[in-house]
């Protein structure tokens, strides 16, 4: 085999600490090289041209290129190895800069390391077979997992580019957090009018198929091909019949249900629809209020229904559904900021959440946009924003900024000078982010023209006296403590990851942060790809967002997943397992231990035998470490292949330790 | 009444002196409760404020020998009623923790400590092993009609890490004892705001600034008296009250009592053991008033 070795300098990045050359020299003495060189920048045009003119030229089999890490490049060089007329596995990459240029200093241990790992990757290569993908069909249909304001954009989009869309919703209504606010920043303009006409077009586009009050139970599959469970729960309506005329609502006794739409501002009745501008516009009774699932008599919902829709009796369902891509876009959960004693909120009745005081201000609200204490239902004349309460906070383990809150805040100052003329808002901040367009505008104007007052300090404490809070904090400019007297506190709690997030990315095989959010597969060039093919992401799932931003990556995913299908068929990958059925004792051991169930029982001329279902192995190889016999092997990453890369970094142990 | 709990006691110095009040009532009240107290034999003052910010090696020696001492006792836990003194108890013991620093303090004492000694506060546990419950069960005079802001210092609680009791920023340990013995506990803010500490003595006015701010506050809220936990913290609000009048131009006349009075009166112990008489601000006309309401009760 006539192996060519390509030494990347990637600029000083590794030609900075790796001797590049000298690496390239002792990759000439290695048992099959045939051509070895350093190259500038092997990824670029010139540099890919130059693979290619060398394998033609030393009639090459096969190439190694030491660079980067295969995340960034391996598919780049396997399509020039191809373009050059090689086989794309006869292709091998060691990443000299990741695990060598960018951690050590030492030129010559680097230089040293680097050497080894093309040894390795030469090795390898030598062991390598030509593999050949299949193609397989393509289900175009979607699922996005979220009706929020950016699953609503990535449902329209797909649906709109010809796509079946399933959309599958949490709550028994789509709208998200963007349905509760009053306005939107930097426009002032009504939330729900905006988004509302979104929300019909999901109901009544004829694409797509929503499932509310619903969450996905299982993932399994493949890109082009997954299948999903959806947990339909109870709502003990039948949605069929129910046309929201809201009859039961009126009518329910139990009218002190605690109100999630509302933030708990208010209650509502045991059987209700969210808000009036609610998709799907359908009745569900909550379980824990309803004096019928409860003690067993009422009933009054179903005396008045006049379509007969309430049954008290209905149970979890689960619906299947098979489609082609899947894009997450579960959304943010507002941080407890109970956690911070010193605030007073939980305790002190006239501290407030941002959220709670979004809905207050919402005409359609718990109090019909009147501002009022909740303790004494009087209107508030002094009002004290505290942001950053749960962000940029190591102590409560919420380092990150949460993006949003400096804008709603800015806004909600406003609002509070349009509802309450004599009254005066105070801010106080740690700094003001505020990058978007017309944003910094808009927080001067809150400033400037609204009058709030911004103070840049924490708050250190809030405390009653009398009837008033007293707010006691920093001011960080003029160096002095300063304490405001208030009516009511404002915190503008950050968002964080919604809760379950990290079950659900199991269940989709995608990666998340620290924190919960999900891992974007490149934070720069693949914002909203996974690293698991066919799944995508969109809005605050990957990070704390505003609409514009979400609506922007809803877009963006849906504009992928159309790219996605534009082809009718896909290559699969063949670095999956293989069973030698000669050497395979039907031990079943790999059955076991597979995580993804790719591996069947099958009989073979009267002996149990494993097969691998292709479709569904993964590669990951725990089958091959499993096997007694050493009958089931992961292709590209065969025991010979591997043994191969060990041998070469220590031969003289290995070979006595072996024989 | 369970089994008798054993405990060391450390009475700290300022409860041989300025706080015989609280000493007396916490031995009383130890006693009804049941926490058997055993004093360290020959223990010493543990530097209160000044050492540790002179040296933290010398502080941590100085209470490293009251460990030791609890240790060769063989006690596992050391109580003491006064936040200063458990501060410096278990601020030793944390940082003892450091091998190094641990080196430099055994050098300084005849027989080092092994850190295998407990250290709460007395609040802590009357809060934790006995409990508001079983205090309820055993108040013979509920506190009826008494309204007091409970105040409970600023180190009592903090840093958090260190002290490993109740909530920093806003402890809820005597508001439920308080509770518990029948007395309407006022929503007081202030709970673990500086009082002005040891700057009593050096620059008054701080002092009469940061308590005046309690005391007022505590009228605010229809306080009819405060009850403290720290023996600094009660003598800045109650001895120096006068102090504090002159200087606001306030006329404040408000007692200020240390819980475990409060509880030996709910729980019936005999006045003379619980110290009212040391109070400067006298408070008959406040114990009148319970004293009333529970006559109308019965
Ligand atoms: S049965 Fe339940 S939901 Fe229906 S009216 Fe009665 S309480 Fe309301
Ligand atoms: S573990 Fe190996 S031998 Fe056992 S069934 Fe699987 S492939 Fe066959």
């Amino acid at each position: 085999m006539k192996i060519g070795v390509f030494v990347c300098h990637c600029g000083s990045n590794i030609a900075g600490t790796v001797d590049t050359a000298q690496v390239a020299e002792a990759a000439r003495a290695l048992p099959g090289v045939a051509f070895a060189t350093d190259t500038m920048y092997a990824c670029s045009e010139p540099g890919q041209e130059g693979i290619i003119d060398a394998v033609k030229e030393n009639e090459l089999d096969g190439v190694v290129v030491a660079s980067c890490t295969p995340r960034m490049h391996e598919a780049t060089f396997r399509r020039t190895v191809e373009r050059a007329g090689l086989n794309r596995y006869m292709f091998e990459m060691a990443n000299i800069r990741e695990h060598v240029s960018w951690i050590g200093k030492d030129m010559e241990s680097n230089t040293n390391k680097a050497a080894d790992l093309v040894a390795m990757a030469v090795a390898k290569l030598r062991e390598n077979r030509l593999l050949f993908p299949k193609k397989f069909d393509i289900n175009k249909r979607v699922m996005i997992i979220g009706g929020g304001v950016a699953g609503i954009q990535a449902a329209l989009d797909c649906a709109e580019g010809g796509l079946e869309v399933v959309l599958v919703e949490k709550t028994t209504t789509i709208g998200g957090k963007m349905a509760k606010l009053d306005k939107t920043f930097p426009t002032v303009d009504c939330s729900s009018c905006i988004l509302g006409p979104k929300m019909v077009d999901v109901a009544q586009h004829p694409n797509i198929t929503l499932y509310a009050a619903a969450e996905v139970d299982d993932v399994s599959g493949y890109v082009g091909n997954f299948k999903v469970a959806i947990r339909r729960k109870q709502t003990y309506v039948d949605w069929n019949l129910c046309t929201g005329c809201g009859l039961c609502m009126e009518k329910c006794p139990s009218k002190k249900t605690p109100d999630p739409f509302n933030e708990f501002v208010g209650t509502t009745t045991a059987i209700n629809i969210p808000f009036p501008q609610a998709i799907p516009k359908k009745a569900s009774i909550n379980a824990e209020t309803c004096i019928m699932l409860r003690k067993g008599k009422c009933g009054k919902c179903a005396e008045v229904c006049p379509t007969e829709a309430i049954r008290f009796d209905q149970k979890e369902e689960i619906a299947h559904e098979e489609v082609g891509a899947i894009v997450a876009a579960t959304g943010y959960d507002l941080f407890d900021h109970s956690i911070y004693t010193e605030y007073g909120g939980g305790r002190i009745r006239d501290v407030i959440t941002s959220m709670q005081y979004e809905r207050m201000l919402s005409a359609s609200g718990p109090t019909g946009g009147h501002v009022k204490r909740p303790s004494n239902g009087e209107e508030p004349k002094s009002v004290v924003f505290i942001q950053c309460v749960g962000s940029r906070d190591k102590s409560v383990n919420r380092p990150y900024c949460s993006g949003f809150c400096c804008m709603y805040t800015a806004k909600q100052t406003i609002l509070t000078k349009d509802h309450i003329p004599d009254s005066q808002s105070y801010v106080f901040y740690m700094d003001i982010r505020s990058p978007g367009k017309n944003y910094d505008e808009f927080t001067r104007r809150a400033m400037e023209e609204y009058g709030a007052r911004y103070i840049r300090g924490r708050v250190a404490q809030v405390y009653e006296k009398g009837d008033k809070l007293i707010v006691r904090g920093a001011d960080t400019l003029t160096g002095t403590s300063i304490e405001v007297e208030a009516d009511l506190v404002v915190l503008a709690v950050g968002a964080e990851s919604t809760r379950g997030a990290s079950a659900l990315a199991e269940k989709l095989r995608i990666s998340y942060d620290t924190y919960g959010f999900y891992m974007e597969s490149h934070p720069k060039l693949k914002p909203v790809e996974t690293n698991t093919a066919g799944v995508f992401l969109a809005g605050c799932c990957q990070g704390p967002k505003d609409i514009p931003s979400s609506v922007g990556q809803g877009s963006a995913a849906a504009s992928k997943v159309l790219t996605l299908f534009s082809k009718d068929q896909l290559e699969s990958d063949p670095q999956i397992s293989q069973v030698d059925i000669k050497r395979c004792i039907g031990c079943g051991k790999c059955i076991s231990t597979c995580p993804f169930g790719a591996i069947k029982e099958i009989d073979f001329r009267g002996q149990p035998k494993a097969e691998v279902i292709e479709t569904v192995c993964q590669g990951c190889g725990i089958c091959t470490s499993t096997c007694p016999q050493g009958a089931i092997q992961l292709q590209h990453f065969t025991d010979n292949q591997i043994l191969a890369e060990v041998m070469s970094l220590c031969p003289p142990l290995l070979e006595k330790s072996f024989e | 009444m369970s089994e008798a709990r054993t405990f060391g006691y450390y009475p700290g110095c300022s409860g041989m002196g300025t706080s015989m009040e609280y000493e007396r009532s916490t031995r009383a009240v130890c006693e009804a409760l049941g926490i058997k107290l055993v004093d360290l034999e020959d223990w010493s003052c543990c530097g209160s404020t000044p050492a540790h910010t002179v040296d933290h090696v010398l502080s941590a020696a100085l209470s490293g020998r009251n460990l030791s001492i609890a240790e060769s006792m063989g006690l596992d836990t050391i109580i003491t009623p006064c936040p200063s003194c458990l501060t410096n108890l278990k601020t030793a013991t944390h940082r003892m923790e450091n091998p190094a620093f641990k080196q430099k303090v055994d050098a300084l004492l005849d027989k080092p400590a092994n850190n295998t000694v407990t250290v709460k506060s007395v609040l802590q546990v009357i809060y934790e092993d006995v409990g508001p419950e079983t205090i309820r069960q055993q108040v013979v005079r509920p506190l009826s009609g008494l309204a007091v802001a409970p105040y409970y210092g600023c180190i009592m609680n903090r840093p958090p890490d260190v002290m490993q009791f109740d909530d920093p920023e806003n402890p809820i340990a005597m508001d439920e004892i308080l509770s518990a013995l029948g007395a309407d506990v006022v929503p007081f803010g202030l709970k673990v705001e500086c009082c002005g500490a040891s700057h009593g003595i050096a620059q008054k006015d701080v002092v009469t600034t940061l308590s005046g701010r309690l005391i007022e506050l505590a009228y605010a809220e229809n306080a009819m008296a405060m009850v403290a936990a720290c023996p600094l913290c009660q003598m800045n609000l109650d001895l120096r009250q006068g102090q504090i009048n002159a200087a606001n131009k306030s006329r404040y006349n408000m007692p200020v009592f240390y819980y475990t009075q409060l509880i030996g009166l709910a729980l019936g112990l005999p006045e003379k053991q619980l110290g009212f008489d040391k109070l400067a601000v006298n408070p008959d006309k406040v114990l009148r008033a319970i004293q009333e309401q529970s006559h109308v009760a019965q």
